[in-house]
């Protein structure tokens, strides 16, 4: 392979790294309207009255919008396919607020100051309720969330609003009960994990405008545009076709934007006011009011034979969606779904559990999606297990893990919120992911432990893991290719490209298929109006799905070339190939070069333009795996735990670009350790978040993260295009599991809440 | 008010408000590079040279900037050699923090440091969300020279 697997920088590196104005709030209209939002200062109530006549006398005030003035349309605000999963309990401005930080109104004027000011100015008078915050008391709670009746799913979810149930899910193959009785050895262990923040260091932005004919122009920091112009014309009553969304640079997401947040409040201001109108959220704001990482609560519970054989995973869980029901029965199924068909080959398996609205901010996608807070729960009590078992946690592992050409009948009972497909996995070397990962870590020297000094001591931990690409039969990705009258070509597409290097990607494969270099590929993404169709960036999917659509409008346009150049050189189809340079007869001589059959095509005999498009969704979702190895160093006096190396082995199928594929493995890794040992989440007692800045909510810096490695194995997914599979999430995965692994071979105990704290140490140790 | 400053070796007379940042001041005209990712002081990433010396332009008050010489990512001639070595190794993602972290990664070239371990401490307020550090790491030792 010439182009793909090349280590090609971004195509739009220079342009980021040189600080070129590329991102929302740099091409925002220059005379746009500043909004702000005033939000709740009350975990949950009712507002009673609000009165804006002081604040509407502002000099520079523009307008003030209130939920009085807004339709009430219930929608999610959760960026999925249609119809979507979560519920539709959310509205553009509502007459409730339930979460401290929640949107109370809208004011738009023409600088900060005067927005600020009229946002002191606002008399709001509320009935306050009495809040739900611990998530385990939400069920039987006297405060119902959402009492609202409209707020409805879009089909069976397990929606029980009176219960304060957004989602709740069961399913058992074999009999837990009865397998059980068979075990030698059962363990039994319950885990916490936290509200992580994704802390996208571009704050959510959107900008918006009325286009000469009158549409609704919105640009924003999104990773699902198409999915925000739906919903946007949902929550407004707009046709789909008034309203354009066009996605430039973004700076980062990880689930975080994989929704609607700013954009609805920048569309009011614009529609009524028929001004350009842009939000920038500050930090605070998208800490106390965007997204988190779901909070959950499992209950694991595994059975062996004595031969070190898993018979049974059990896992019980409550998930925290807080006060809306974004992503809520998808993340909670994705811990059982993207965890249990590691170990295909138990007799009986249960996946239960509710997940629970509470008066806090928002849950959505991140990252992992469900599968960190499973894979820290189930990895961990592998460890528990094998242990009881006397056997390496690794080598039990061996003995219990899925390999290729086997099967899980998880696949086709739990896909994303609804039945899954079934899946026999065609590409997995998680074996050879674990042995080169022993050796990177030298398993066999240090586990468990090495002590260093009187008060450190080193152990080493691991744990497996998996994930998807793409949500199969229901993700779908389109490409579109032209050629330019030059030879070169321009790629459309709907993907959406994060910071990730898909356009780059992308590119790639487009001229692998072409057997052009990438550079003479021109992509263009993410405009709702000029690409086609794409799902967005989540989900794993865009390597695989709008990977799988590129190669399929490229091998079109091959095609296409092939006939057009035959005609032009009067010989048959048939006896003509396309080399990327010249359309040539097979056996003969004559060939003609792409650039000039181009230009005629163009200009002067038989003209068209070569255009081709083709879509696809997967039929599968092939998994990446991964073993991630943690080697730590346990200071018995302070409870400090330092990170001393993580290795990572990963199966993604093919890297269409090695650089770009270690890069989004080394900074998921980093997320999935900060999760594991810094990013801890505090609210108050009447529910304001008190970790909403970043001296208090602490990220990974570069000196907290030791040595990094990470290995490719080689691997060849056969539906992938050229046998690529994902790679954007399988990173984040193992550290809790590795790292709180590693805690306890080093010390022999073991942290069941996340993050694992120099505070938590010193208790266990007492 | 009106302040004198010198922007990237140019003479200019700014037109502010007393309240303003640098930061929002450096971005209004037309410093793009200059970038929030906090409201705390605590990312790095609008980081500006201010008489040559690396500060948080979110932390400064814009009038405190007269009489004084800014200098942006914008004009240092040695952020294109920076960044290509970033682009190289695949080192930019979303590119969001590359900004404040090339402004002050070419101000350790000129104190000429050669030491990973001191450029990684020097860098320690220079946060990126995306990158997990290790490609960034990768090219700030050829960019400095690390001896290994
Ligand atoms: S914006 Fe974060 S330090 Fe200045
Ligand atoms: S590249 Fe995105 S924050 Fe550093």
């Amino acid at each position: 392979m010439k182009e793909v697997t090349r280590k090609i920088p971004k195509k739009d590196a220079l342009g980021l790294l040189l600080g070129k104005p590329v991102y929302t709030d740099d091409i925002a209209p220059e005379n746009s309207l500043i909004v702000k939002i005033l939000r709740s200062p009350h975990a949950f109530a009712r507002i009673k009255n609000i009165d804006t006549s002081e604040a509407e006398k502002i000099e520079g005030i523009e307008c003030i919008i209130t939920h009085l003035d807004l339709p009430r349309n219930p929608i999610t605000r959760a960026g999925q396919g249609y119809p979507e999963p979560s519920p539709h309990d959310w509205y553009i401005l509502d007459e409730y607020v339930r979460y401290v930080g929640d949107e109370v109104a809208i004011i738009a004027g023409k600088n900060e100051q005067c927005v600020e000011e009229a946002l002191q100015k606002i008399k709001v008078e509320y009935e306050i309720f009495e809040p739900v915050l611990d998530f385990e008391k939400a069920e039987d709670h006297p405060s119902i969330i959402h009492p609202e009746k409209e707020s409805h799913p879009m089909f069976e979810i397990g929606f029980d609003a009176e219960k304060n149930i957004a989602a709740s899910y069961e399913m058992e193959i074999g009999n837990i009960e009865e397998e059980l009785k068979n075990c030698d050895v059962v363990v039994h262990q319950r885990y916490y994990t936290q509200a992580q923040a994704h802390v996208a260091f571009e704050p959510h932005t959107a900008a918006s405008y009325l286009d000469m004919h009158g549409r609704l122009v919105i640009i924003s920091s999104t990773q699902v545009p198409f999915h925000v112009r739906r919903i946007i014309a949902e929550a407004f009553g707009l046709p789909i076709k008034d309203i354009r969304v066009i996605k430039p640079r973004i700076g980062g997401g990880f689930g975080g934007k994989q929704a609607i947040h700013g954009e609805p409040f920048v569309a009011a201001v614009t529609l009524k006011t028929g001004k350009p109108a842009k939000i920038v959220y500050t930090r605070q704001e998208v800490f106390e009011a965007t997204y988190t990482r779901h909070p959950m609560r499992y209950d694991i519970t595994l059975g062996a034979t004595k031969d070190g054989k898993l018979k049974v995973i059990d896992m019980q869980g409550l998930s925290d969606t807080g006060a809306y029901g974004e992503h809520a029965l998808t993340t909670f199924m994705v811990a059982g779904s993207k965890t249990l068909p590691l170990y295909n080959k138990v007799s009986a398996v249960r996946f239960t559990g509710k997940v629970v609205y509470t008066n806090k901010v928002p849950a959505g996608a991140f990252r992992g999606y469900g599968a960190i807070q499973g894979n820290f729960a189930l990895e961990s009590t592998i460890d528990m297990l094998a242990e009881k078992l006397g056997m390496d946690p690794v080598e039990f592992r061996k003995k219990n893990m899925i390999a290729e050409g086997e099967t899980s009948p998880i696949f086709k009972i739990m896909g994303e919120g609804r039945e899954g497909v079934e899946m026999f996995v065609r590409s997995c070397k998680l074996n050879e992911c674990v042995e080169e990962g022993m050796k990177l870590i030298n398993w066999k020297e240090k586990y468990p432990r090495v002590k260093i000094s009187e008060t450190k001591i080193r152990g080493v931990g691991m744990a497996i893991a998996m994930q998807g690409s793409g949500i199969a039969n229901i993700d779908m990705g389109a490409a579109i290719l032209k050629l330019n009258d030059d030879g070169s070509f321009n790629l459309l597409i709907g993907a959406t490209d994060l910071g990730t290097g898909s356009d780059t990607i992308l590119a790639q494969i487009a001229a692998e298929v072409l057997n052009v270099p990438t550079e003479n590929i021109i992509v263009y993404s993410s405009d709702t109006d000029l690409t086609p169709f794409d799902v967005g960036a989540y989900a794993s999917s865009t390597t695989y799905v709008s990977g799988n659509a590129v190669k399929r409008a490229a091998e079109k346009m091959k095609k296409l070339i092939i006939k057009e150049g035959a005609r032009k050189l009067g010989i048959e189809e048939s006896k003509v190939d396309f080399d990327g340079n010249y359309i040539y007869e097979i056996n003969g001589d004559k060939k003609l070069p792409l650039k000039e059959l181009a230009t005629v095509l163009y200009y002067t005999e038989n003209q068209k333009q070569l255009i081709t498009d083709a879509s696809y969704v997967g039929e599968e979702s092939p998994p990446p795996f991964m073993a991630g190895f943690a080697e730590v160093e346990v200071d018995i006096e302070t409870g400090k735990v330092k990170l001393i190396n993580y290795v990572a082995v990963v199966d993604c199928g093919t890297t269409i670009n090695p650089n770009l594929a270690k890069i989004q493995v080394e900074g998921g890794l980093v997320q999935g350790i900060g999760m594991t040992l810094f990013e801890d989440v505090k609210y108050s007692p009447n529910g304001k978040l008190l970790t909403n800045n970043l001296m208090h909510y602490k990220i990974p810096s570069r000196l907290d993260i030791g040595n990094i490695i990470v290995k490719f194995a080689e691997s060849y997914e056969p539906t992938g295009p050229f046998g690529a599979k994902s790679v954007a999430e399988i990173g984040i995965d193992t550290p809790p599991a590795a790292i709180a692994n590693a805690i306890y071979n080093a010390v022999g105990i073991r942290i069941t809440s996340l993050p694992i704290t120099p505070e938590k140490i010193l208790m266990s140790l007492k | 008010m009106k302040i004198k400053v010198i922007i990237n070796g140019e003479k200019k007379v700014l037109d502010i408000e007393p309240h303003e940042i640098l930061l929002d001041v450096l971005r209004r005209y037309g410093y793009y590079s200059v970038r929030r990712g906090c409201d705390t002081g605590m990312c790095g990433i609008c980081t500006v040279l201010f008489d040559g010396k690396p500060v948080p332009s979110c932390s400064v008050f814009a009038a405190r900037a007269d009489g004084h010489e800014i200098t942006t990512l914008e004009g240092l001639p040695e952020a294109k050699e920076f960044a290509e070595l970033l682009a190289e190794e695949g080192a930019d993602q979303c590119g969001y923090c590359s900004p404040g972290l090339i402004v002050n990664t070419v101000y350790l070239k000129k104190l000429k440091i050669k030491k990973m371990d001191e450029a990684k401490i020097k860098l320690i307020g220079n946060l990126c969300r995306c990158t997990g550090y290790e490609g960034q790491h990768r090219a700030i030792a050829k960019f400095l020279g690390v001896e290994k």
